[in-house]
């Protein structure tokens, strides 16, 4: 029942209704379990997931088309095609920094591929976990589609993935666009606990000094001279992940780093936002993922060599990110500095964008999706081969001989010179 | 091994393998290879498998030249960013995704067809830029002694190594950390690999085996009829003597048609291979003592062994086992429960043929489902109804070779697929890359948040861009 065009589409208006019928639930529940502000809860979880419906219900029937193939002379006559089925019951466990989005945007690529579908969501966000719960018994098919809450060691799953960020901030780019877009891709993005949120930024001796002043002028624009007491900041979502935080910043060699911020409230658990500047390398903030709103600046010689740094880092980061005019040092980046997707001046917009695939690499994960790569993402890719009976080659059958080897070479090679020449008996084997 | 491992890691570091030149250089090694060494690798194929040089020429020999060439021939195609639409609220902005080599893989190959199966997955590799350590069989030694001496006299020695050596050998290599694992093999040995693998969150492509059935319909056209038994024969029997992950395991028939098929599969047996099989030079052997032992096992059970309707002879020292057709052995038997990956094949019976889908969808899915029949809306609802790798009518084995088609398994047969553009897309990573320019900005983007902002985006994220000139020239409200 879940492999019928009708029964997707179905699930997939019922989600779109039930965003519409239960914003103000749903806003509410994100307040609850993160501060999140309901502009960032509209906008990073609502409206994308919404988005990520309405492309799916618009592109649903082409992708569940078949894909032709070309066949090859070697199994003429026959025609070839793809045919994408479900896989069939999927389970899928999602993170409590965006617990609304990351719960249901790999369910609206399973059910858009015909899926049977269990959800976990995070129990740190449990809030959200049991609207999750709620919403989905009422608006989507029970019989296929369930929610399981519950507890699960995952805490430790999630910190020991390195996905740091880095920004590569060249000398040579416009530096006002440049630091407004960091500001709001790190600490206006859940406070930087956001997978592909900066977690730090290179750039040259000469040029930290513009950038860090440059981000305090526009921390203070965007959230006031208390930001602790701001409306518009997140909070670090519980005690836990807090006394991390507060370990990284206190620790030695990095506590006298701090240029701006360090504040901060362990009864609210907000954390202000925190440049740091010149950290050493082997500190804990530069090494371990920070998922806060902690900002280390790494300082380089030369711009370029960022790159290695970042290619040396140990682990392969979700997303990378450089602002710069400079066009061969845009092509250097792209060429050279692996990561699941890079952004040439900007933060994390990759994200909307539905026709990019969304994933990491080596350590930052495996798989994408977004768009129609979820669709893929949760579909077999079936291969179908139409043979017909004329055109039956004995030469394919035993008993074996010299001329049928010569014969079957010439048709592998493709050549017609050669198949003739070898029915004619003329080529040597 | 470590050390082996370490000087691939820097090979790759210094991105000697990027080049799109050094990449058309391995493959056109590997073509050199191929053609220099023929008469080796019959030599070894035939010492290992018993296998013909016809047999070995179309399935090992023939696929690995003709895979080269596609490689070489659209290796500039695959290796280009392909560029992605974007809708217009990101204006100005370009997005596109680029494929790139993962690093070092490891690639584990079997001993059913040794070349191919180790090749293939190379070429991939290679393709896509990455440094390969190979893994051989040990079950085929003398393959595996070939390609260890071989390889490095063609291919790039700082870049490609083959390793051999027996199960302790993989062990060790499991334990190391790879950027990608392709394994060809057993279900059994694909569990341990992805456990090891999954300690380092590497990600691996599993292409195992099953039973996969045939189903034959009516087909009313006699000659159309015996091309179909002749295929079923073949997809059973020229496959290394049914030792290959993609032979024809059982097949499916309705209960009148089966006397018919029966005799026709005896006449092509005595086509194929003469009156007296065992003596016959074009049949291959099974490999060794240990799968001679496990096939033969299949025919002790007495229910089973009642059920035979022709053949059943075997010839321990020559390893050999006799073309064997059994009708309706008990469902719950080993030979009905594990795959056979031998010359003997069960005939079930079924009142009607439609009763396959049923009988196929209750079993682990296959990596193929051959389905002959005429009957259009039968082959629509096998297609729909049932899960597999692939499917292919009306033929056997000859999927292959289509390199246009994706190669792989699901569900017990594997994930992940290969040949063609699907090897280079299996080891490469395809990252995402969106550039931006610093105009225009959007004010609306920053906090502090107010609902004119918020309005905004929500319209932006809509694509409603009559609404957002509306409210940009005042004339919307919020």
């Amino acid at each position: 029942k879940t492999r019928s065009y009708d029964w997707r589409v179905t699930q997939l208006k019922n989600m779109l209704r039930m965003m519409d019928e239960r914003e103000a639930e749903i806003i509410a529940a994100l307040r609850d379990d993160l501060s999140k502000h309901e502009f960032e809860s509209c906008i990073y979880e609502i409206a994308m997931l919404k988005n990520s419906c309405k492309f799916a219900l618009k592109e649903l029937k082409h992708w569940m088309l078949p894909e032709k193939a070309k066949t090859p002379l070697t199994s003429f006559p026959s025609s070839a095609e793809i045919v994408s089925e479900p896989l069939g019951v999927v389970l899928i466990i999602s993170a409590w920094n965006y617990p609304f989005l990351l719960s249901l945007d790999p369910v609206v690529g399973a059910i858009a591929a015909g899926n049977a579908v269990v959800l976990k969501p995070s129990e740190i966000a449990p809030v959200t976990s049991s609207l999750l719960f709620k919403l989905v018994g009422e608006y989507l098919d029970r019989s296929s589609i369930r929610v399981i809450e519950g507890t699960v060691p995952e805490t430790t799953a999630l910190l020991e993935q390195k996905w740091d960020c880095p920004v590569v901030v060249d000398s040579d780019t416009n530096l006002q666009v440049t630091a407004k877009r960091i500001i709001v891709g790190k600490w206006g993005c859940n406070s930087g606990q956001t997978c592909v949120a900066p977690d730090y930024i290179i750039t040259t001796k000469d040029y930290a000094s513009k950038l860090v002043d440059a981000l305090k002028h526009d921390l203070e624009q965007f959230y006031g001279k208390n930001p602790l007491e701001s409306e518009y900041m997140s909070r670090v979502v519980n005690s836990n992940h807090f006394s991390r935080l507060t370990r990284l910043l206190d620790e030695d060699k990095v506590s006298g780093k701090i240029v701006h911020g360090g504040e901060r409230d362990e009864k609210t658990l907000k954390i202000a936002p925190t440049i740091l500047l010149d950290v050493p390398r082997d500190s804990l903030i530069v090494n371990e993922e920070i998922f806060g709103p902690l900002l280390p600046i790494v300082i380089v010689d030369k711009v370029e060599d960022s790159l290695d740094f970042i290619n040396s880092s140990g682990g392969k980061p979700l997303a990378a990110y450089l602002f710069t005019n400079n066009k061969k040092l845009k092509e250097q980046f792209v060429a050279t500095v692996s990561a699941g997707g890079l952004v040439v001046n900007d933060i994390a917009l990759h994200l909307a964008v539905h026709t990019l695939p969304f994933g990491g690499v080596g350590e930052s994960g495996m798989g994408s999706y977004h768009g129609k790569f979820s669709f893929d993402a949760f579909s077999h890719k079936k291969a179908v081969l139409y043979r017909s009976f004329a055109g039956e080659a004995p030469l394919r059958y035993p008993p074996y001989s010299k001329g049928k080897l010569r014969l079957m070479k010439a048709i592998f090679a493709g050549s017609i010179f050669g198949i003739i020449s070898a029915l004619l008996g003329w080529s040597k084997a | 091994m470590e050390e082996t491992l370490a000087e691939l890691r820097e090979t790759f570091k210094s991105r000697r393998t990027r080049p799109v030149a050094w990449r058309k250089k391995q493959l056109n090694a590997i073509l050199n290879l191929i053609h220099d060494n023929e008469d080796l690798i019959f030599k070894a194929l035939y010492k290992d498998l018993g296998k013909h040089p016809t047999e070995a020429f179309r399935d090992e020999v023939g696929v690995v030249e003709k895979s080269v060439r596609d490689s070489l021939s659209c290796l500039e195609k695959w290796v280009a960013p392909k560029k992605r639409p974007l809708p217009l609220v990101f204006f100005p902005a370009r997005g596109e995704v680029l494929p790139e080599p993962l690093g070092v893989v490891l690639i584990f190959s079997s001993w059913n067809f040794p070349i191919i199966l180790a090749l293939e997955p190379v070429i991939g590799a290679v393709s896509a830029g990455n440094a390969v350590v190979l893994k051989p069989s040990e079950l085929a030694p003398a393959c595996s002694k070939f390609l260890k001496e071989t390889i490095p006299l063609y291919l790039d020695k700082q870049a490609i190594r083959v390793i051999d050596g027996g199960a302790d050998v993989g062990e060790k290599l499991l334990n190391l950390k790879w950027d990608k694992i392709f394994f060809t093999g057993s279900p059994r040995v694909g569990r341990i690999v992805l456990t090891a693998a999954a300690k380092h969150l590497t990600p691996v492509t599993l292409e195992l085996g099953g039973k996969c059935p045939a189903i034959l319909d009516t087909i009313s056209n006699s000659a159309e009829m015996k091309v179909a038994v002749k295929r079923i024969a073949g997809g059973k029997w020229t496959p290394h003597i049914g030792q290959a992950c993609i032979a024809i395991d059982y097949v499916l028939v309705q209960e009148h048609c089966a006397p018919t098929l029966i005799e026709l599969l005896k006449k092509s047996i005595r086509e194929f291979y003469g009156e007296n099989p065992k003596d016959f030079k074009s049949i291959s052997r099974i490999v060794n003592k240990h799968h001679f032992e496990r096939v033969h096992n299949l025919l002790k059970d007495p229910e089973v062994a009642s059920s035979i309707v022709h053949g059943g002879s075997v010839d321990e020292e020559k390893l050999f086992i006799e073309p064997t057709i059994l009708v309706n052995p008990p469902l719950d038997s080993e030979i009905m429960t594990e795959e056979i990956f031998g010359p003997l094949l069960p005939i079930i019976t079924l009142k009607d043929i439609e009763e396959s889908i049923e009988f196929i969808n209750s079993r682990p899915k296959p990596l193929v489902i051959y389905a002959f029949t005429k009957d259009e809306a039968f082959k629509r609802k096998v297609l729909s109804e049932t899960s597999s790798g692939g499917v292919t009518f009306n033929d056997a084995i000859i999927q292959f070779i289509c390199d246009s088609l994706p190669f792989g398994g699901v569900g017990q047969s594997g994930f992940g697929r290969y040949h063609g553009k699907y090897s280079f897309d299996t080891f490469s990573h395809e990252k995402a890359v969106l550039y931006r320019n610093f105009f225009p900005e959007i004010g609306p983007r920053y906090p502090p948040w107010n609902a004119f902002k918020l309005l905004f985006i929500r319209l932006i994220y809509r694509y409603d861009y009559v609404g957002l000139l509306l409210l940009l020239l005042g004339l919307k409200r919020y």
